[in-house]
């Protein structure tokens, strides 16, 4: 067996040889990084996000800067090992400049400490783990998107307020993302007189969710569900045929009736009501624009993640053209990244706030069928929202990060 | 111990390999470098699934279980309690054994098809415990952050290529370890066991002791795995014990051969590089590593080393009864 293994290893460091190729040149292409779940069970959402960030580098003809652009796209099947891989290939392996990807929160504290360690700037324009523009910041992390309590907490309130529900049981999915949403929204609309009367928390990528409809309780004014990817697909419907949808309003995190999700559900969904920094329905001339051309480029409507993943690339373009294209120069580069300030995102207004986090705004949409589709119409919007709200930064922080267990469940 | 020899020409082939294995990391580039490493480790823990599956019959779904056990304690006691790598890693392998000594008692009373069952349960509740124990184990966020490992000795191991040496030397070690126990007597009544329960129990052997010894031996081995899994990714997650892994870990000792040590760790190799490169090239890598594994079912029953050996020797292996 020996010789054989010999052979197996000699060819195996040919290919390490070959591997190692070209030298890279001081002055190529500019290369972005992509990572992202392009296959296992939410590469649909990955596919938006490349083409999200694919049609902006399109836009600007693959240059930014007066220098070419490289798009370098890696697949992570949504699992933190892949992730940290395909993040190691990226950096040590193809020396990309600068990178965008992700889409679980788990993943982007998987990834943080380790962006850290490379210095090369990584967007976070979907992860939306809080703690990392809060009480774990990551220097090397500049997140573009939200964090997930960010919609929550204005919404929380207004629920309350406008839609008059007293008592919410709540359906998230168990991991950070659903944590923080569901904390967030928990934590305003308690404030502001209601009560969180019980949480369930089914795991993610859950798709049978009879054993948690079967418990809600029936004295609850409202349901507020946060699914994420596959499991937003299954929900609304299964929540219908279970009988509840007659008697108790569903009401939601954003990326429960996400535009990636809309076209495959039906009436089920109508009436749904979520906060979320996009809608494809804004009624602005940019993102009108936006939305006709994504269509047409990809035969869909483009859903948060596609903005998310747009700007992303608008926002490389803006810092790459600050520093006059010397994207080498990685501090600056840095600095440049989170200085950006886009005022006319398909998404509206944004700008970091001095956490990282971007100040941007919420907008509270409710699903309704206009010429046969689904959309999500603007109902209310709350300008300028960062991820603190209302609450001062300072105090804000002295509370854990939002868990399963916190903000505890006082009135189950 | 008196080791069986090998045939000379094996011994040279064996000695270049290994050359190649510690000469050849300041010629690769970072990334072919860190996958090295990581086929090592995956080495480590297919190897230990190789006792089972190879030299017991005995195919197990849940193997993946003892690599997240040694994996959290050593992300749970270097994170949290800031232990020193020597304590994490003899934690590891006392969690780990202990574990194996009671799965061991409710899985051994089965064979085949219900032993695969039981292990694949016994499996995800160490799964399920990561997922949900939040306060112990951080549930899906994971545990990121862990420090490279300080041996107390002169050498850092914080850079790529000592790293890859230390995991060197610890395949070395473990591979070490499991080449005397399978060529021990008792090793040697192991494969008996497999080939006949009932022959051995009439000569006199205690086989359900035996058993229960290969299947503690081979839990430990794969907690050792998990522990230089963690310190060579920085971060740990449910992720890793989820069934997918005892799969991979399953198909790489088929991929490789079983019952030949060797075998199952050049099958890791294979199935990390696989992973990682098609994957470059493009998305439908799934699709490729599905076809490799079929047709290694359809025409290399064997595996990967069988079938060099058919090659080259003109014969065919020795059969194996038991199929996995």
């Amino acid at each position: 067996m020996g010789k054989k293994l010999l052979v197996a290893l000699g060819v195996l460091v040919l290919v390490a040889a070959a591997w190692s190729g070209p030298a890279w040149a001081q002055k190529g292409p500019i290369k972005i990084g992509y990572q992202g779940p392009m296959t296992g069970p939410a590469a649909a959402v990955g596919k938006d996000m490349a083409n999200g960030l694919k049609m902006y580098l399109d836009e600007v003809g693959h240059q930014i800067a007066g220098r070419k652009v490289e798009l370098i796209v890696e697949d992570n099947q949504g699992q933190p090992d892949l992730a940290l891989t395909k993040l190691r290939k990226l950096v040590e392996s193809d020396k990309v400049h600068v990178m965008a990807g992700g889409l679980f929160a788990h993943i982007g504290y998987a990834l943080a400490p380790k962006v850290d360690e490379y210095k090369v700037p990584m967007l976070y324009p979907v992860m939306a783990a809080d703690d990392l523009t809060q009480r774990k910041p990551a220097k090397w992390v500049v997140r573009t998107g939200w964090t997930g309590s960010q919609p929550s907490h204005p919404f929380g309130e207004w629920v309350f307020k406008t839609l008059g529900y007293k008592k919410v049981v709540v359906v998230g999915m168990d991991y950070a993302f659903g944590w923080e949403v569901v904390g967030g929204f928990q934590k305003s609309f308690e404030e502001a007189g209601g009560q969180v009367i019980q949480k369930l928390w089914p795991p993610l990528n859950t798709t049978d969710f009879a054993p948690y409809l079967a418990q809600i309780r029936k004295d609850a004014d409202a349901v507020f569900a946060l699914m994420v990817a596959v499991s937003s697909l299954r929900f609304p419907k299964q929540y219908q045929d279970a009988g509840l949808k007659a008697r108790l309003p569903l009401i939601g995190g954003g990326t429960t009736f996400d535009e990636f999700v809309l076209p495959s559900l039906g009436d089920e969904a109508i009436g749904g009501i979520s906060p979320l920094i996009y809608s494809a329905a804004l009624d602005t001339p940019v993102n009108k624009r936006f939305v006709k051309e994504y269509r047409a480029k990809f035969g869909k409507v483009p859903s948060y993640y596609s903005e998310t993943y747009y700007t992303a690339g608008r926002w490389i373009n803006e810092a790459a053209k600050a520093i006059g294209g010397n994207v080498e120069d990685n501090e600056r580069f840095l600095a440049a990244l989170r200085k950006v300030e886009i005022s006319d995102a398909p998404r509206g207004p944004i700008k970091l706030d001095a956490y990282g986090n971007p100040i941007q705004n919420i907008y509270i949409r409710k699903v309704e069928k206009k010429d046969g589709e689904l959309w999500n119409t603007v109902i209310q919007t709350f300008p300028a929202v960062s991820q603190f709200w209302k609450y001062k930064p300072d105090e804000f922080l002295k509370q854990p990060v939002y868990s399963r267990d916190f903000p505890p469940c006082k009135f189950c | 111990m008196r080791l069986p020899l090998l045939p000379r020409h094996r011994q040279i082939g064996l000695g270049i390999m290994l050359l190649i294995l510690i000469v050849s990391p300041p010629f690769l580039s970072s990334f072919l470098l860190s996958l090295l490493t990581q086929a090592l480790i995956y080495g480590v823990l297919a190897m230990s699934l190789d006792l089972l599956v190879g030299y017991l019959g005995l195919p197990s779904l849940g193997h993946a279980a003892y690599l997240g056990l040694g994996a959290y304690s050593v992300g749970v006691l270097t994170t949290r309690y800031g232990a020193n790598s020597w304590i994490a890693l003899s934690v590891g392998l006392l969690l780990a054994m202990a574990v194996a000594a009671v799965f061991g008692l409710v899985a051994l009373r089965a064979t085949g098809v219900y032993f695969l069952m039981i292990t694949l349960a016994l499996g995800m509740v160490i799964w399920g415990l990561a997922h949900r124990w939040v306060s112990m184990t951080q549930g899906d966020n994971g545990i990121s952050g862990v420090p490279r490992p300080d041996l107390g000795l002169p050498w850092s191991f914080a850079k790529a290529i000592p790293f890859y040496y230390l995991s060197l030397v610890g395949f070395l070690l473990a591979l070490w370890v499991l080449w005397v126990i399978v060529h021990s007597p008792f090793g040697q009544s192991l494969v008996g066991i497999r080939e006949s329960e009932s022959r051995m129990r009439t000569l006199g052997y205690n086989v359900w002791l035996h058993k229960y010894i290969g299947f503690i031996i081979a839990g430990t081995v794969g907690g050792f795995s998990g522990v230089l899994w963690a310190y060579y990714n920085g971060f740990v997650s449910p992720a890793n014990m989820e069934l997918a892994t005892s799969v991979e870990a399953l198909l790489m000792v088929a991929l490789g051969g079983r019952a030949t040590l060797l075998g199952p760790a050049v099958g890791a190799a294979a199935i990390v590089f696989l992973k990682n490169l098609v994957s470059v090239y493009t998305h439908r890598w799934v699709l490729i590593l599905g076809a490799v594994y079929i047709g290694t079912i359809v025409y290399a029953p064997e595996g990967i080393a069988g079938a060099l050996t058919q090659l080259t020797k003109g014969v065919k292996p020795e059969p194996l009864r038991s199929k996995v």
